[in-house]
C-alpha cells in the first residue's frame, strides 16, 4: 500500500506546487505594492472624506481636530467652494482636454510632414538632419521647459529679443517687450469659451512644440520605411501626384502607426506636470493650471490635505475616462489594420 | 516631343536647374531646383531646433555675469566659470555639487533597480502562467498606473510623515507612530522618513513598480517560449526554466526597462520638491528649478545654463546609447503619463 500512495502523494505534491508558483512569483510586486501603493490609494479615498490639514500631521488620521466631513471636499471642488482664489473645476478640466488636444492636434501632423521630408530620396545631408532631429526627443523636460522659461523672459528672454532683431530689420527701432507669461488678457478671446487663453499658453505651445514633433517624426519615419516604394511608382505611372500621392499612399499606411503615438501623446501633454509647473506654475492667475499643477499646488502649497485627496481621486476617474476612451481608439485602428 | 529634346531645348541655366541632385541609385530624380527648396525648409527646421540648444550652449560657455541684452546663438567664448562656479558652489545654500549629484543619481539609480527587481518575478508570471484571478490581479497592477504620479503624492507625504524617529529628550527615543514621547512632552524629530532621500525613493517606487511590471510583461510577451518548452522537456523546473533561460534572455529588456527608470527619476520633481526640506538632500533637477524664473533672482543665466547642461546630459546620452531599444519601450508602456 506504502509504495502505492508514495508517488500519488509526491505527485499531489508538484500539482498543489504548480498551482501556488504564479503566486508565489507575484509575492515580491505585491507585498511592496500593497504597503506602498494600494496601501496610500485606499489612504487617499479615507483622507478626502476629511478636513485634514497641517495641523493634523502629527497625528494623522488619530489627530483629535480631525473631521470627517463626508464629500464636503468633493462638492467644494465642483463648485468652487475651496479657499482658493482663481479656482473652477470645469474650466481647469476644459483647459487640460483643450491643452493636450491642441497639442496633439499640432504636434502629429507637423511630425508626419518633417518625416515625409526627411524621406525624400536624394535629398542631401539626410543622416545630419537626422541626428539633429531627435535631439528635442532626448533633453529631458524640465531642463525643456527651465530653458524656455527663460527664453520667455520680458526682459532678457530670447524670444522678445529675437522679435526685436526681427523689428529692426524692418526699420523699427523699438525693443520689444511682451509679457509672454504674465499677461492675462487673452489674444483671441473667443477661442475657449470656458475660460481665457492667455499668452502664456501660446508661449507653452511653442515650446511643447519643440518638444513634441521631433517624437512624432520618430515613430513616422519607422512607419514610412515600412512602405514599399513601388506603391509610389505605380500611383506616378498612373499620374498621381505629390500630394495625392502624400493623402491617398502615406497617409493611410502610416495611419495605424501614427495613433498610438498620439494617444501616447495626447496622455503625456494631458499630464505633463512638470512642464506646466516650470513654465509658468500654472499661471498667470491659474489660466494655464493643469489638474494635476493644481492637485500639486493643493498639499504643496495650500496644504489643503483633504481636498486635495478629494482632487485626486476626481483625477484618477478622469484618466480613467481618457483611458477608455483612447483604449477604444486604438482597439478601433487595431481591428482597422487586421481587416 | 521626346522630354530629351525638350531639355536640350532650355537655356543652360534651366539644364542646371533642373539637373538630377539625387545620388542615390534607382531613387527618383531630384532637380537641383527641388532639392534647393528642400534643403531651405530641412535647414530652417534645424534652425528651429537647435535655437534653444545654442541659445543655452552660448551662455553657458560664456563668462559674463550679467543677464544676456542681446539674442547671440553662437559661442563668442569658450570660458568654463560657469561651469566652474556650478561645481564649486551650486546653490545660496552650503551644499556642495557632489552631494546633489550623489543624491540624484541614489535616487533615480535605486528606484530603478529596486522596482526593477521587485517587478521582474511578478512580470514573468503574468506573462507566462496562467492562474486563477489572473485577470484580476493585472487590472490591480494597471490600476495605479492611471493615477498620474502627483495623484498619489497626498497620502504618501502623510504616511511617510508619521514615520519619524523622536529625542524625547530624557535620553529616550520613540520611534512614530508605534511609539509617542510621555504624555506632554513633545519631543524633537531626529529622523522624518518624509524628509528624506529613503522616503522619497519608497514614494517613487510606488508609481514606478506597477510601472515596471506591466513594461516588463510586455516585454517578456515577446521572448518566444520554444525555448522554455525545449527546456521542460529536458527535465528543468518552473524555477531553472525562469532563472537559467528566461532572465538570461531577458537581459537586454531589464536593462531597458532600468534605464527608463533611470531616465524618468533623474528628472523628477513633484515628489522631491514636495517632500524634501533640507538643502543637503536636494537632487539636481530641484536646483535647476531654483535657478529659473521668480526663484533666480541672484542667479546670473551663464550658471543656470550650465546647471541646464549638467542635468540634461545624463539623459541625453542614456537615450542616445539606447535609442534603438527605448522608441519601443516607450509605446509598450505608453499609459502612464
Amino acid at each position: 500500500m506504502a509504495t502505492v500512495t508514495a508517488p500519488m502523494t509526491n505527485k499531489r505534491r508538484t500539482d498543489l506546487r504548480k498551482a501556488i508558483l504564479p503566486y508565489l512569483y507575484l509575492v515580491p510586486a505585491f507585498a511592496v505594492m500593497a504597503v506602498i501603493t494600494f496601501y496610500p490609494l485606499i489612504y487617499q479615498l479615507i483622507v478626502s472624506f476629511t478636513d485634514f490639514q497641517t495641523k493634523d500631521l502629527r497625528f494623522g488620521l488619530a489627530s483629535p481636530e480631525l473631521n470627517f466631513i463626508g464629500l464636503k471636499n468633493y462638492i467644494d471642488i465642483l463648485t468652487g467652494g475651496l479657499p482658493v482664489q482663481n479656482f473652477e473645476f470645469f474650466r481647469v478640466l476644459v483647459f487640460n482636454f483643450w491643452w493636450a488636444l491642441t497639442n496633439v492636434m499640432v504636434h502629429v501632423p507637423a511630425g508626419v510632414v518633417i518625416a515625409v521630408l526627411l524621406n525624400t530620396q536624394g535629398l542631401w545631408f539626410r543622416k545630419i538632419y537626422r541626428a539633429i532631429y531627435i535631439l528635442p526627443v532626448v533633453i529631458p523636460p524640465i531642463v525643456v521647459a527651465t530653458v524656455w522659461r527663460n527664453i520667455f523672459d520680458e526682459q532678457y528672454g530670447a524670444m522678445n529679443q529675437f522679435l526685436t532683431a526681427v523689428a529692426q530689420f524692418f526699420g523699427s527701432a523699438d525693443p520689444v517687450h511682451i509679457r509672454w507669461l504674465t499677461e492675462f488678457t487673452p489674444p483671441i478671446p473667443w477661442l475657449l469659451p470656458t475660460g481665457p487663453l492667455p499668452l502664456a499658453y501660446y508661449a507653452m505651445m511653442i515650446a511643447n512644440f519643440w518638444l513634441g514633433w521631433p517624437f512624432m517624426t520618430v515613430v513616422a519615419t519607422g512607419a514610412l520605411q515600412s512602405i514599399p516604394k513601388d506603391l509610389y511608382e505605380a500611383a506616378s505611372i498612373d499620374g498621381a501626384t505629390g500630394f495625392q500621392q502624400f493623402w491617398n499612399i502615406t497617409v493611410p499606411l502610416i495611419r495605424p502607426a501614427m495613433i498610438p503615438a498620439a494617444v501616447y501623446g495626447f496622455t503625456t501633454s494631458f499630464n505633463l506636470f512638470a512642464f506646466v509647473f516650470f513654465m509658468t506654475g500654472g499661471g498667470p492667475a491659474r489660466s494655464t493650471e493643469i489638474l494635476v499643477t493644481f492637485a500639486y499646488d493643493l498639499v504643496r502649497n495650500l496644504r489643503l490635505f483633504g481636498a486635495a485627496a478629494a482632487f485626486s481621486v476626481f483625477i484618477f476617474f478622469v484618466a480613467l475616462v481618457v483611458f477608455l476612451i483612447t483604449n477604444r481608439v486604438t482597439r478601433a485602428t487595431e481591428s482597422f489594420t487586421e481587416a | 516631343m521626346s522630354t530629351i529634346t525638350k531639355t536640350q531645348d532650355k537655356n543652360i541655366i534651366a539644364r542646371f536647374l533642373t539637373m538630377n541632385t539625387s545620388k542615390e541609385a534607382g531613387g527618383r530624380d531630384v532637380p537641383l531646383w527641388r532639392q534647393i527648396l528642400l534643403q531651405l525648409l530641412t535647414l530652417i527646421i534645424a534652425a528651429e531646433v537647435m535655437f534653444p540648444i545654442m541659445y543655452i550652449i552660448t551662455l553657458a560657455f560664456s563668462s559674463k555675469t550679467t543677464r544676456p541684452s542681446a539674442l547671440e546663438l553662437i559661442p563668442q567664448e569658450l570660458s568654463l566659470t560657469a561651469f566652474q562656479q556650478v561645481l564649486d558652489r551650486p546653490t545660496a545654500n552650503p551644499v556642495t555639487f557632489t552631494q546633489l549629484l550623489t543624491n540624484s543619481f541614489l535616487l533615480s539609480v535605486g528606484v530603478g533597480l529596486v522596482s526593477l527587481l521587485v517587478a521582474v518575478t511578478a512580470a514573468y508570471a503574468f506573462s507566462r502562467f496562467k492562474f486563477k484571478m489572473r485577470q484580476v490581479l493585472m487590472v490591480l497592477v494597471f490600476i495605479p498606473l492611471l493615477m498620474p504620479a502627483v495623484g498619489l503624492a497626498t497620502p504618501l507625504y502623510l504616511l511617510m510623515n508619521s514615520f519619524r524617529v523622536m529625542d524625547c529628550g530624557n535620553g529616550a527615543t520613540a520611534l512614530s507612530p508605534l511609539m509617542s514621547c510621555a504624555e506632554g512632552a513633545a519631543g524633537k524629530v531626529v529622523f522624518n522618513l518624509r524628509d528624506s532621500l529613503l522616503g522619497v525613493g519608497i514614494a517613487m517606487i510606488a508609481g514606478a513598480l506597477p510601472f515596471a511590471v506591466w513594461n516588463l510583461k510586455g516585454y517578456l510577451d515577446t521572448i518566444p517560449a520554444e525555448l522554455e518548452e525545449a527546456g521542460a522537456i529536458d527535465g528543468a523546473n518552473p524555477n531553472q526554466i525562469f532563472f537559467l533561460i528566461v532572465l538570461p534572455l531577458a537581459i537586454p529588456q531589464l536593462a531597458v526597462t532600468f534605464f527608463l527608470g533611470f531616465i524618468g527619476h533623474w528628472q523628477e520633481f513633484a515628489l522631491s520638491w514636495l517632500f524634501l526640506s533640507k538643502p543637503e538632500s536636494y537632487t539636481l533637477a530641484m536646483t535647476l528649478y531654483n535657478m529659473t524664473g521668480q526663484y533666480a533672482n541672484a542667479i546670473p543665466w551663464n550658471r543656470f545654463a550650465a546647471m541646464a547642461i549638467i542635468v540634461a546630459l545624463p539623459v541625453a546620452i542614456t537615450y542616445l546609447a539606447l535609442q534603438k531599444y527605448i522608441a519601443g519601450g516607450l509605446t509598450t508602456g505608453a499609459v502612464k503619463g
